[in-house]
């Protein structure tokens, strides 16, 4: 992407923002039971979105990191991780505060809830071995993070078997006039947001990198001690 | 020229067929047994350490009951059993890897003949058959404490627990071996495993306290589940052991 492009796409992010915040409250009808409550759906869906959008681009990044061991891949890697556990971690605070208003508890132990958690602490386990880990930790982020692709589905299933009190909701698909509108538009312009994001926090990852590469090259020339 | 001939066994190694396959592995799970058995380091430190999670739970977990006894309820005492299981297992993997780092022989065995993937299995074969000897310890120890009846379904009881062992022992294999190298691995270890167990540690309470409540129909079909997920990690752990070790 170009530099151009980049801010152009933040500058439609910035502005799409502010648009979405008009269609969510003033387009959107209000909720027959939730009224206000029900606004924060907008975001607290497109976040869920772009939770999973991060973990798998972080798998698949990670896969093609251990297939073919090019540092660029692994960069990207690490910043969806990053971004997963950023977004989940607003997806999760987003989902008490409206579990709060409509079930009148901070959290329950339903299976969508739970999947998302465990998710979330995997990322979370992610983003710990890539910063304590040490030297070596990528590749070893990398296995974990292929493992916990292979783990998505099996959670999924025991979680929603063990834990099947509430029916699985086709609330987004079924959304009519202005709360459609207001929920892709959110969608959208996180999409992009998270796109954004990910590229920048990639470019840091490569620059730390390159310059964690260029201070081994000084040290074994003797240019710094 | 030592390098050509290591290399050239090596790949004798591999050609030779299944059954050089699985005497690599029994060899190298017997060499892991055999140094655990002459010092039982690990063995006794798992089992006490589980025994302890046990009593622990007890004092946070039992409630009186009407007549002034206490009691455990059925639904509680699989997840004394799992969760010392789990504990002592991580404590057991753990060491078995950092015995292999102290000495360094981890190099010796990479540059061996066998497959890393035999390496591999072989480890998680000797982790299994140490916590099978805690679980001989800790199961008999719930069913002590708790009057749980653990045994009164023997053939679901041995496959739940066989699975869920095999289960730890494979995913607890790599990450170890995967964490060998990096730094502060004893706080690592437990962070990036336990959300990988959830689904097995799930199949396994649930299934216990099934066969507790007497219906095995239901612990048959977490059984199921477990030879899935064991299935899906043996799968995942050979194809991606092999890269993960490299030098």
């Amino acid at each position: 992407m170009k530099k151009n492009a980049f801010l152009a796409a933040a500058v439609v992010c910035a502005l799409g923002f502010a648009g979405t915040l008009y269609l969510a409250f003033y387009r959107a009808e209000l909720d027959g039971l939730l009224f206000f409550n029900q606004k924060i759906f907008y975001y607290h869906v497109a976040n869920a979105f772009m939770l999973f959008a991060a973990t798998i681009t972080c798998g698949v990044y990670s896969l093609l990191y251990l297939r073919k061991r090019q540092p660029r891949h692994d960069d990207i890697a690490l910043a969806a991780g990053e971004l997963a556990v950023l977004f989940g971690a607003v997806v999760l605070i987003t989902g008490s505060i409206w579990g709060k208003a409509a079930w009148d508890k901070w959290w329950d132990w339903d299976a969508r809830l739970t999947t998302s958690l465990l998710l979330w602490l995997t990322m979370v386990g992610y983003v710990l071995v890539r910063q304590y880990g040490g030297a070596g930790s990528e590749r070893m982020a990398g296995g974990l993070a292929v493992f916990a692709t292979v783990n998505i589905p099996l959670v999924y299933f025991s979680v929603s078997i063990w834990r099947t009190l509430h029916p699985q909701t086709s609330v987004v698909p079924g959304l009519q006039g202005g709360m459609r509108a207001a929920m892709w538009s959110s969608v959208a312009l996180w999409g992009i947001f998270y796109v954004l994001l990910l590229r920048l926090r990639t470019d840091a990852a490569r620059a730390e990198r390159r310059l964690a590469e260029l201070r081994e090259r000084a040290l074994d020339a003797g240019l710094i001690e | 020229m030592p390098v050509p001939v290591v290399a050239s066994s090596r790949v004798a190694g591999i050609q030779t067929g299944e059954v050089h396959f699985l005497r690599h592995v029994a060899t190298m799970a017997w060499k892991d047994l055999r140094v655990e058995l002459r010092s039982r380091e690990i063995l006794f430190t798992m089992s006490f350490f589980a025994a302890m999670v046990v009593v622990l739970f007890s004092f946070a977990f039992l409630k009186e009951s009407d007549d002034g006894e206490m009691v455990a309820v059925a639904e509680i005492t699989p997840g004394f059993l799992w969760v010392a299981v789990l504990f002592s297992a991580t404590l057991g993997m753990a060491r078995a890897f950092d015995r292999e780092r102290e000495s360094d022989t981890m190099r010796g065995l990479l540059l061996s003949p066998a497959p890393r993937t035999a390496l591999f299995l072989g480890k998680a074969v000797g982790l299994f058959v140490m916590m099978a000897m805690v679980e001989a310890v800790v199961i008999p120890l719930c069913w002590f404490f708790f009057a749980a009846p653990l045994f009164a379904e023997p053939l679901p009881m041995l496959a739940l627990v066989l699975l869920a062992t095999a289960g730890v022992a494979v995913v607890g294999s790599v990450f170890a071996a995967m964490l060998m190298r990096t730094r502060s691995r004893e706080v690592l270890l437990p962070v990036v495993l336990y959300p990988i167990l959830v689904p097995l540690f799930i199949a396994a309470i649930k299934g216990t306290s099934a066969l507790l409540v007497g219906e095995p129909e239901q612990a048959w079909f977490w059984i199921r589940f477990l030879l899935v997920y064991d299935a899906a990690f043996v799968v995942a752990a050979l194809w991606t052991f092999e890269s993960l070790v490299i030098e």
